[in-house]
């Protein structure tokens, strides 16, 4: 651990070596928040029961420091979209998100969450999560295998660690505005495209007379 | 027709003289059955029900047929004692679809006729919340009618042209002028929408004032939501509860939260396309829903399985039965609060049988292995280092009684499993039967109905196994059921490594991409981990079905949820919900 962390820049007696690292407040407090991603309890399809087989003993996620599992959005750091998405979820999926405290991570887990995989034709699908939300790590495969989630895992600690408190959002002074959660209509309708839609039904409407 | 597939026989001779006025025989090229004038359905029903005998709805779905202008409602009874079923459809007017409810004689089709309602719009006459089930109530237009289209259509069949090569393929969304999956009807007004409150729900179970037990505590009367998103919920299902106390008074499930549309995907698909699409739908049992579509199709194409197939079949549909059912009892332990710890031993074996499953079809979950007449794969000379049917023998000879004895030596004889199981949730047998409940938590209220004996399909009839039932109905024979159910799977399993023959063809014919399928309609069911799973398969002679729809034995197990709950304390519901043991993907599809 002392050799992860430390600076071979600066040298350390050698009489201290095995108690005294020098390292930088990006990097302590990286590899901190890497060791210690703690995912919500949140299960969307299929590719839930393999995210299930990744925490159990056999791939064993708890390796990565990541075992332990939130059933409050609250208390994580990481939502794993781990299924289909659909029309009717996505209001309390974006609720969810909106509810987790920064820093937070979006892993799409599978074709689905991450594009609306076989499913994508249908009526009550969204074509992939990152519609709404924003997505840190996509994994492909339908549903992965829990050594493809585990990759994606590392992936995101990669993403972790280039991380620097200098520039990260959730220390600066502006408040991060909550995503606008859709609303259910005659189809499902997103706040921001509102003008939009109003617009293009008109037009529809006009064309049909035409 | 083929000798192994399951029949719904030639109907009673007798229904249509019994009813001259109102019913006729289906004579259209391969359907069966009768045709039931509307004035007559609720007196037709109770004759079946109680004169011939047909005490068990099993499935209720709807056909579109625009160029007759109607839509359909086909009904598929059967018998408990066993035998072949009845099928006996009534026609409605496409402009204003109304039908009788059967909900009166058969409580268990209340959900089924509620998703007709819902996705084709006809209304039944005396039903008694007639809601949008998978939908949300505000949705426009009836999904599964011939002329709905969706945001993202291409083509009505596929393939589609834009694929083949040399297509061009594009994203949908770029032809979309939302560039989503949306559509909306012309002048709508998103700033005059009022979002639905789901008004229609709160309504019918809005608590009645003042004190509700009675008792000298004063309680109050309290509506909670449980999901859709809650752990132990499986998934993402929804309970409204209304509380006493801590007593549930009453209990609405809500769910569509992971409807993603598989029978209008499915008749837009070829009919091979389909097969990767029944892994998903019970995605913890995925051989077996292969092997339920398989049976349906082949039994319009009149196809016979090849020996060796037969067997793979078996051996591959009963390991996934123990994996399942490994799973179930692992997460009823979740539920009681043993968190963790008995799941992470019940899914230890279930990682071997997802190796062999992997090295045979391909993948660990979505196994995509069957075809119409056999198999797509033989099983690989070896697995990891050791051959495979040394690797089989080992599995089903020792590795899972001996998991099996550990759960039960475990888990059966636990102060606190029993103290929280044993008398909760009880289901008496009629009203198992009344609703159509199916699997082990019928058989484990004492009624003897295991598809693999009383219908015998494939070649379930020549293994030497018991049908499991326990007589309580509650919570802790539904769990002794299973533990039961693996046993004679695991023996199953050795009769089928001992007797299966060596080579020999695998499918019937050569690979085919596009089967052109014999006219006429086809109902299949097998006994899947969780109950009756049927495929309504009506072809009209093409590549593409016309209608496809799953019965799934999750979906209409939960018609009783709210029944069984009431009367017990919130902290049971979570765990009468893990007895019933439902997969979301089935429930919503
Ligand atoms: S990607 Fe595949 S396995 Fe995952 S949820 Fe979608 S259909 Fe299921």
């Amino acid at each position: 651990m002392i050799d992860e962390l430390s600076n071979p820049d600066i040298p350390v007696p050698d009489e201290l070596k095995a108690s005294v690292t020098i390292t930088t407040l990006d990097k302590i407090y990286n590899w901190s928040r890497r060791s210690s991603i703690w995912p919500m309890v949140f299960g969307l399809a299929c590719c839930a029961i393999e995210m299930i087989c990744t925490a159990a003993s056999r791939f064993d996620i708890s390796r990565f420091g990541m075992e332990v599992f939130r059933a409050t959005p609250r208390q994580s750091d990481l939502m794993i979209v781990s299924g289909t998405v659909t029309k009717k979820m996505v209001p309390q999926i974006v609720r969810l998100y909106n509810q987790m405290p920064e820093p937070r991570y979006v892993i799409a887990m599978g074709a689905c969450a991450s594009g609306g995989g076989p499913f994508k034709e249908g009526y009550n699908v969204v074509a992939g999560i990152d519609k709404y939300v924003p997505v840190d790590v996509y994994v492909p495969g339908c549903p992965p295998t829990p050594q493809a989630l585990l990759h994606g895992l590392i992936k995101l600690q990669e993403k972790i660690d280039s991380q620097s408190l200098r520039d990260v959002r959730w220390y600066k002074s502006e408040t991060n505005e909550p995503v606008p959660v859709p609303v259910l209509g005659p189809d499902l309708m997103d706040p921001r495209q509102y003008q939009l839609i109003k617009q293009r039904a008109l037009q529809a409407a006009a064309q049909a007379e035409a | 027709m083929s000798a192994t597939a399951p029949t719904v026989a030639a109907v009673p001779a007798n229904l249509a003289e019994h009813f001259p006025a109102g019913v006729v025989a289906d004579t259209r090229k391969g359907y069966e059955g009768y045709v039931v004038g509307a004035a007559q359905l609720l007196q037709v029903a109770g004759a079946i029900r109680d004169k011939l005998g047909y005490n068990y709805l099993s499935s209720v779905t709807g056909v579109d047929y625009p160029e007759s202008n109607q839509i359909e409602v086909v009904y598929h009874a059967f018998k408990t004692s066993g035998g072949p079923g009845l099928n006996f459809k009534v026609q409605a007017d496409r402009n204003d679809p109304v039908v009788p409810s059967l909900v009166g004689l058969y409580p268990g089709a209340e959900f089924q006729e509620r998703e007709i309602f819902d996705m084709y719009g006809v209304r039944f006459d005396g039903h008694p919340d007639l809601r949008r089930i998978l939908m949300w109530d505000g949705f426009a237009g009836y999904p599964l009618r011939k002329d709905w289209k969706e945001p993202f259509f291409e083509e009505d069949l596929k393939p589609f042209a834009s694929r083949w090569p040399g297509g061009d393929v594009r994203r949908s969304e770029e032809s979309d002028p939302f560039g989503a999956n949306v559509q909306y009807p012309p002048e709508f007004d998103p700033y005059e929408w009022t979002p639905e409150t789901e008004t229609a729900i709160y309504k019918l179970i809005q608590p009645k004032a003042g004190n509700g037990n009675g008792g000298h505590l004063k309680t109050d009367k309290l509506i909670v939501n449980i999901g859709p998103q809650h752990p132990s919920t499986h998934g993402v299902f929804r309970m409204v509860v209304v509380l006493d106390g801590e007593t549930v008074v009453d209990l609405k499930p809500v769910m569509g939260y992971l409807h993603r549309n598989h029978e209008k995907i499915g008749e837009r698909n070829t009919f091979l396309q389909n097969m990767p699409y029944t892994d998903r739908l019970d995605y913890l049992a995925s051989m077996s829903n292969n092997h339920a579509y398989a049976l349906s199709v082949e039994r319009l194409m009149g196809v016979k399985v090849p020996e060796r197939a037969e067997y793979l079949r078996v051996l591959m549909v009963e390991l996934t039965r123990i994996c399942s059912h490994m799973w179930a009892i692992g997460f009823l332990l979740n539920d009681l609060g043993a968190f963790q710890t008995p799941a992470l031993y019940a899914i230890k074996e279930r990682e071997l049988i997802l190796d062999f499953f992997e090295a045979t079809a391909g993948s660990r979950m979505m196994c995509n292995y069957m075809r119409f007449g056999g198999v797509s794969r033989d099983l690989p000379a070896a697995l990891r280092d050791e051959n495979t049917m040394d690797f089989l023998r080992d599995l089903v000879n020792n590795r899972l009684s001996y998991a099996i004895d550990e759960l039960d030596r475990f888990l059966t004889h636990s102060e606190i499993l029993r103290s929280r199981c044993i008398g909760v949730g009880v289901l008496p047998a009629e009203k198992a039967i009344a609703y159509s409940a199916a699997g082990p938590l019928l058989r484990a209220s004492g009624v003897d109905y295991d598809l693999r004996r009383a219908d015998p399909y494939s070649i379930y009839d020549r293994f030497d196994f018991n049908v499991c039932t326990r007589p309580n109905g509650d919570v802790y024979d539904r769990y002794l059921v299973r533990i039961d159910e693996m046993r004679e799977s695991v023996r199953i399993c050795q009769q089928v490594v001992a007797g299966m023959p060596t080579g020999g063809e695998i499918l019937a014919g050569k690979p085919q991409y596009n089967v052109r399928v014999p006219a006429g309609e086809s109902y299949g069911r097998v006994e899947n981990p969780k109950g009756e799973l049927g495929f309504y398969v009506v072809s009209t002679g093409k590549t593409n079905p016309w209608r496809y729809h799953v019965r799934a034995p999750s979906f209409v197990n939960l018609t009783l949820l709210g029944e069984v709950c009431k009367g017990h304390k919130i902290a049971d519901v979570v765990v009468i919900l893990g007895s019933i043991d439902i997969v979301l993907g089935e429930v919503d599809r």
